[in-house]
């Protein structure tokens, strides 16, 4: 199976402007959700403005959050597909182009220290896998600053249990307060490594918002996170009710007998993210 | 819901409390992490701002790109402690009003409290609805910073909550 240059930033590009613009439909509709069951009246102003904010982003095609982010992506590469073209330079481009043809933000900067724009909002960040099949996968997520800011990682002792990953979280969500932007998803990664740990953090946040972990432990984390984590005294922007997460998804990963790293990657309500299939017999946008 | 027109007068800043949704119309000059780099080494060489501080509100946000045709892109708050270590030198030359999201230091909440200053907020994420508030944009001060220039705006019924008010009211802690 051949793809070709071409084929990759032009099909890139359109889901870098779309997911800006676009809040995935499952999304929209936790918010609701949740907005029904909100009985504190400032929490509730806020799912309000919130679920208007992306109707009107949606209509008049104007990116819900002015914080368009780094632009990550989660590429599955099958083994028999041909590429005779740099994939990370042919993403880049379609980046470039994306966020320039969509007014999106440019919030890169070359180096963390002397901090000049790039100009462009590359380059992004590409994790690339390789998978068995005749597709090419690509996951584009804009992350913003204020809820990648607040978020953590621990490297804990094998002498710690599921309780305290569940005060380490939650200790995380406290500290996030409104700043992170509630109501979150939050992405927990344990096990690993130091590096893997908080990529399958990254990962468990662009699951299905209706997937449900495999793992038993995982899921009990899961339930249980969701519940506790709706009661502390955090809410809608830090200003109190029952809304302070939509979700909470779990991945794990083996690690050393003496190791326990464990992630916290908060995602704000404008959990922006599209797919894109190539190759195979098809050119599938989901 | 109250209106407002800027910049705030003193009887209106001591009208206010912490909790209070209000609508505000005027002008505001936007500022964030590399802008308030810049006006603090502005006002430490004494360099004339084209902008009175005393005058006005600082909105801390970084917009997208207007299109055509649109006055400014998404514009919603960015978060505010970033902005901290900036309170102190911006109200010593006569800022009283910031309007940004989220918890603040305590260092920066005494320095609000100290200066009789008001504290807003806007729902972070919101940026589309803001962007439909703004009737114009232009940029007055380090036009090199893009995005992170000093633009000013006109807001018309700019949708804001007080976070902090003069009484030491603090809205994030007393939900």
């Amino acid at each position: 199976m051949n793809i070709t240059r071409e084929d990759v930033i032009r099909e890139v590009k359109k889901i870098v402007v779309d997911a800006a613009c676009n809040l995935d439909p499952e999304m929209v509709r936790f918010l609701q959700l949740a907005k029904s069951k909100e009985t504190a009246p400032l929490a509730k102003t806020i799912l309000s403005e919130i679920i208007q904010n992306q109707e009107i982003a949606r209509n008049q095609g104007i990116p819900m959050c002015q914080d368009t982010g780094v632009s990550v992506f989660f590429v599955e590469l099958g083994n028999q597909v041909r590429l005779d073209f740099d994939l990370v330079e042919a993403i880049n481009e379609a980046t470039r182009l994306g966020y320039k043809e969509g007014f999106l933000r440019k919030s890169i900067v070359a180096h963390p220290i002397d901090r000049v724009n790039t100009k462009d909002n590359t380059p992004a960040v590409i994790h690339i896998k390789l998978v068995m099949g005749d597709t090419l996968h690509i996951t584009f997520a804009p992350k913003g600053a204020g809820s990648e800011n607040l978020s953590r990682m621990k490297m804990m002792t094998p002498a710690e249990g599921i309780e305290d990953v569940i005060a380490f979280v939650k200790e995380t969500i406290l500290l996030a307060g409104g700043k992170a932007c509630p109501p979150l998803i939050v992405g927990i990664g344990i096990g690993g490594n130091f590096e893997l740990a908080p990529l399958i953090a990254k990962e468990a946040i662009f699951r299905p918002l209706t997937d449900e972990a495999t793992h038993p432990i995982n899921r009990e984390l899961e339930v249980r996170l969701m519940k506790e984590i709706n009661e502390l005294p955090v809410g809608a922007m830090g200003l109190g009710g029952v809304t302070t997460c939509l979700a909470v998804k779990v991945n794990s990963y083996p690690c050393h007998i003496a190791s326990f790293p464990v992630a916290v990657n908060l995602q704000c309500h404008a959990a922006r993210h599209k797919e894109i299939t190539l190759g195979g017999n098809k050119h599938e946008e989901i | 819901m109250k209106k407002y027109n800027l910049p705030l007068s003193t009887s209106d800043i001591q009208s206010l409390h912490a909790g209070d949704y209000v609508l505000l119309s005027g002008k505001i000059h936007t500022a964030r992490d590399a802008a308030h780099k810049l006006l603090v080494k502005s006002l430490e060489s004494n360099e004339v701002l084209p902008f009175d501080l005393s005058e006005t509100t600082i909105y801390y946000v970084g917009a997208t790109p207007p299109k055509p045709g649109q006055v400014i892109g998404a514009c919603g708050p960015t978060s505010s402690y970033r902005m901290d270590p900036f309170v102190e030198p911006l109200m010593n030359s006569g800022l009283k009003v910031m309007i940004g999201k989220g918890e603040r230091s305590d260092e920066a909440k005494a320095a609000i409290l100290r200066h009789n200053g008001l504290y807003l907020i806007v729902t972070g994420g919101i940026g589309a609805l803001v962007s439909q508030r703004v009737h114009s944009s232009k940029i007055v001060l380090y036009p090199e910073l893009g995005t992170e220039a000093i633009h000013e705006l006109e807001v018309v019924d700019f949708p804001a909550i007080v976070a902090y008010d003069i009484f030491g009211n603090d809205l994030y802690t007393q939900q």
